[in-house]
Order: C-alpha cells, then structure tokens, then sequence
C-alpha cells in the first residue's frame, strides 16, 4: 500500500480527541479504512482536504496534547502527527457505512475505562465501547470483552444478512464475517499456544448398547444421540481432571463451573460455538433438551451472548460417516479441545480375544503451557472409562 | 394418504431443517443426507418432524435403513398405511 484517498473528516478543528477514536475515513487499495487517534487532546488543524489522494507517511492533522490544554502555561503546544495508512487496516464491510460511527463515542466527557489494546482492537472492528461491559479491574473493558463483543456482532451480522437469500454480496459478507472471526481466532491460537496432541481409541459398544436401550422407551422428540453421552462424559471426567478446564490468562486460571462449548457446522461453511452450560450436573436428557434448542439457534445464527462467551473448554464431534479422527486447534484464552471422530465398526482386542467393535477416536489437544502430556492422557483415561458405564452418566 | 402427500411433507420438512435446500432437485435415488450435506442432529430433527406430521412411529433401529428419499418416502407412505 503506498497511498490512501481521504475521503471523510469525522472531526473539526477544535473537537476534543481521546485515544482511540476515528478522526477520518481514508480509501486505500485495500478498502476503507478508519483511521484513529493515539493522543488524547484537541485538534489544533486539519491539514488535507477531503478528496486529496496522499502517500503513505503525510501528516494529516495537528493535534495539540492533553496535557498542554490543561497545563496552560505550556506554549509549546507538542503537536502529534497523524500517519494516514496503517499496515494492518480492517475493510469496512458496506453495510455498516453509515454516516454516524457507532464505534466510538463522541463524547469526550464520557471515558470509557478499556485496555489500549482493547480499544485498539475495538476501533478496528467498530465496536462501541460504552455499550460494553467490562470484566476486568474496576469494571474496566478487556481484550476479551472486546472479542466477544465482535464473535457477537459477527453472529448479528450473519443474521441480518441471512434474511435477504437472494442477495448475493451480502450472504457473502455474512459467511465473511464468520469466517474472518474464525480466521482470527484460530491464527492466534497456533501462533500463541504450544499445543500437545494425545489420543485414544474408546469402545463405544456399551454406550450404544444402552443408548439404544434407553431409546426404546423414549419418543422420538426425547431420543438421545451419542453427543449427549459424550458431552456428559467430557464434563465429568473434567471434573476429575480439573486442570484441562480452565483459562491461561496471566498463568492457569482453573475455572469452577464447566461450560462445554460444542462445535456447531454452519450450513453455509464456517462454525459456531455455543456453550453447554454446568453438563456436568445435568440428566442426560436435560442435556439433549439443551441440543435441541441450541443446535437449530445456533445454525440459525441467533445464539444469546452468554452461550457465546462462557465456554471453558471446546468439544468436536465429526459425526457419522466423516473422518475417522480430529485434531482441534484450542479456542484462546481455554488450554484444551476434545475431538471425536466418526464411530465406526473395528477390529478390537480384549483379553486375547478378536472382535468386532464400534470404536471411536478420540483426541485431545492441550495448551502445554497450562498443562502437560499426563495431564491429558488422565483425562482421556477418565473419558473413557466413562464411557464404558453409561448408566452412570 | 397418498405417497405424493408423504413426498410432499417429507420436503417441507426437509426444508425446514435445511431452508436452503431445493427439494425438486432431489432424485429419489438420492443418499439425501450426503446430498443435503445432514448431519445426526438434523436427521433427528426431521424423524421429529415426521413423527409430529404423519403421527407415525419410527423406531431408532430403522434410522440405519433410511438411506435414500426414495427409500424413506415408501417407508413412511407404508407405515402411515399400517397405522
């Protein structure tokens, strides 16, 4: 990118600037992107005019500090240089082009306490901080308040597009946004985490077996799947091994409520996440009870922000018919992902004995700063040996 | 009930599980959920559904035979016959 075509001043000479809000609109090669403040203080001039086309580097406003307005005596008035063209901008996506910028607020006397990060992050994907409500200290705004904010606008946008089918671009957006919230994710997980990878092949035939029993007596609406059992399993055995379920934020963060988070296909492409929530102290079939509602809301995009965000860790299941094994990338800031593969019929050995069995792969990938090969291979133990008695699920 | 009616309501399920799909470009020799890319839930989803709209019973051991749409239509149009 070597230029940009200023296309909008959103401020005036003389308007209050905090840190983090968008002072103009610049075209480049790469999109429309916003360009933000990283002083705090009061535009002293604007030096090009809208619609001038301008090398990567020029000045574009002079802005005098804070602390030279409330100092009055300073008659340097320290003048901060604005660089039009980021190396890394965000294209804005049409839809949201809209003449009032909800991304930051205008008032200056309204402070949003938010991390420079968090704002940062914030400013680039439009996300209005004073809409936030913020977990870390003092109520400030996080990096992860923010991210969820946009996992939620990301949803919200699909689902706004998904309503007009015949509109191509925009059904593209939507499936962009996703996919660019995926992208996001899961490029920061492997460059971040140093993930371990462990497996186990688990004999599936007792849970079937009962499954299947436990069906008879079921209506087809109340029949349970081999996911309800897994998630039960999973969150059990989690309870055991305590230490996969939790955060590396500053160190491991153990957390005491187990929220599974369940991968979901969208029809379209791309996944989502919801979050199961406490599996571990529910019935089997208030489990399936939660599938049934979720499952339809989340491939319809329209999930409620807790089960978006209270995921403590993440299970993924290929499903019939698919791949025998699946290696998942852990979703930031949780330390461990389970996978299962497809069940499928394999030869298996017991006690010198050949047979056949419905087997199942299951893996797990965990964040070895947080925890070690042991700890995970305890935990797939544990897993299976839930497994193999399902009436105590 | 006519196998034309059971066809029918097996595509207004199918619908309302995967509201993309273009049903008519089914063929009854289609493995439907490969076709329409159905994972197990959906699947379960749509025996809720024709369980609710033909007042039929499907039992869980049968779900392994429903294969094709041409298959599944006979089956429901012969179950809703018997029942």
């Amino acid at each position: 990118m070597e230029d940009g075509t200023l296309m909008q001043w959103r401020m005036k000479k003389g308007d209050t600037v905090n840190r983090g809000d968008v002072i103009a609109e610049v075209e480049t090669q790469k999109g429309l992107i916003e360009i933000e403040v990283f002083e705090e203080g009061t535009i002293e001039d604007l030096l090009i005019d809208e619609g001038t086309k301008v090398p990567v580097g020029t000045i574009l406003a002079l802005i005098k500090p804070k602390v030279a307005i409330e100092g009055q005596s300073s008659t340097q008035g320290e003048k901060a240089e604005l660089q039009p063209i980021e190396e890394k901008p965000e294209v804005k996506p049409k839809e949201e082009k809209a003449k009032e910028d909800p991304t930051v607020s205008r008032d200056s006397k309204e402070k949003v306490m938010a991390s420079p990060l968090a704002k940062r992050i914030a400013t680039e994907h439009h996300i209005d901080l004073s809409q936030l409500q913020g977990s870390g200290e003092d109520g400030a705004i996080t990096k992860q308040d923010v991210e969820q904010a946009i996992t939620q606008q990301n949803g919200k946008r699909a689902k706004a597009t998904a309503k007009k089918p015949s509109d191509d671009s925009t059904d593209n957006s939507a499936a962009n946004a996703v996919r660019s919230a995926i992208a996001a994710a899961m490029s920061k997980s492997k460059s971040e985490i140093p993930h371990y990878y462990l497996e186990k092949n688990m004999d599936m035939m007792s849970a079937l077996t009962w499954m299947n029993e436990a069906n008879k007596d079921r209506t087809v609406k109340k029949r349970l799947l081999p996911a309800a059992l897994m998630i039960k399993a999973v969150a059990l055995a989690l309870r055991k091994i305590p230490e996969l379920n939790a955060f590396w934020e500053n160190g491991l963060q153990l957390k005491e409520k187990i929220n599974i988070g369940f991968v979901v296909a969208l029809r379209n492409g791309g996944i989502i996440v919801p979050a199961l929530h406490s599996p571990d102290l529910k019935t089997l079939d208030e489990i399936m009870e939660d599938l049934n509602d979720i499952i339809p809301r989340a491939k319809a995009l329209k999930l409620r922000s807790s089960e978006l965000s209270d995921s403590t860790i993440t299970l993924t299941s290929i499903g019939e018919g698919g791949a025998d094994s699946i290696y998942g990338i852990i979703y930031p800031p949780q330390v461990a992902i389970i996978g299962f593969g497809n069940i499928s019929e394999q030869a298996f050995a017991d006690k010198g004995m050949l047979g056949v069995r419905s087997m199942v792969r299951v893996s797990l990938a965990g964040d070895h700063r947080a925890t070690d090969g042991l700890t995970g291979s305890r935990f797939l133990s544990s897993l299976n040996n839930y497994l193999q008695n399902p009436e105590e699920l | 009930m006519k196998k034309e009616e059971v066809e029918q309501i097996v595509f207004s399920s199918l619908r309302q599980i995967a509201p993309d799909t273009e049903t008519m470009e089914l063929s009854p020799s289609d493995h439907f959920r490969d076709t329409l890319g159905l994972d197990s839930f959906d699947f379960l989803q749509l025996m809720v559904l024709l369980d609710e709209k033909l007042k039929i019973n499907i039992p869980e051991k049968d779900y392994g035979e429903i294969t094709t749409l041409g298959f599944l239509v006979d089956y429901l149009a012969k179950k809703v016959g018997d029942e």
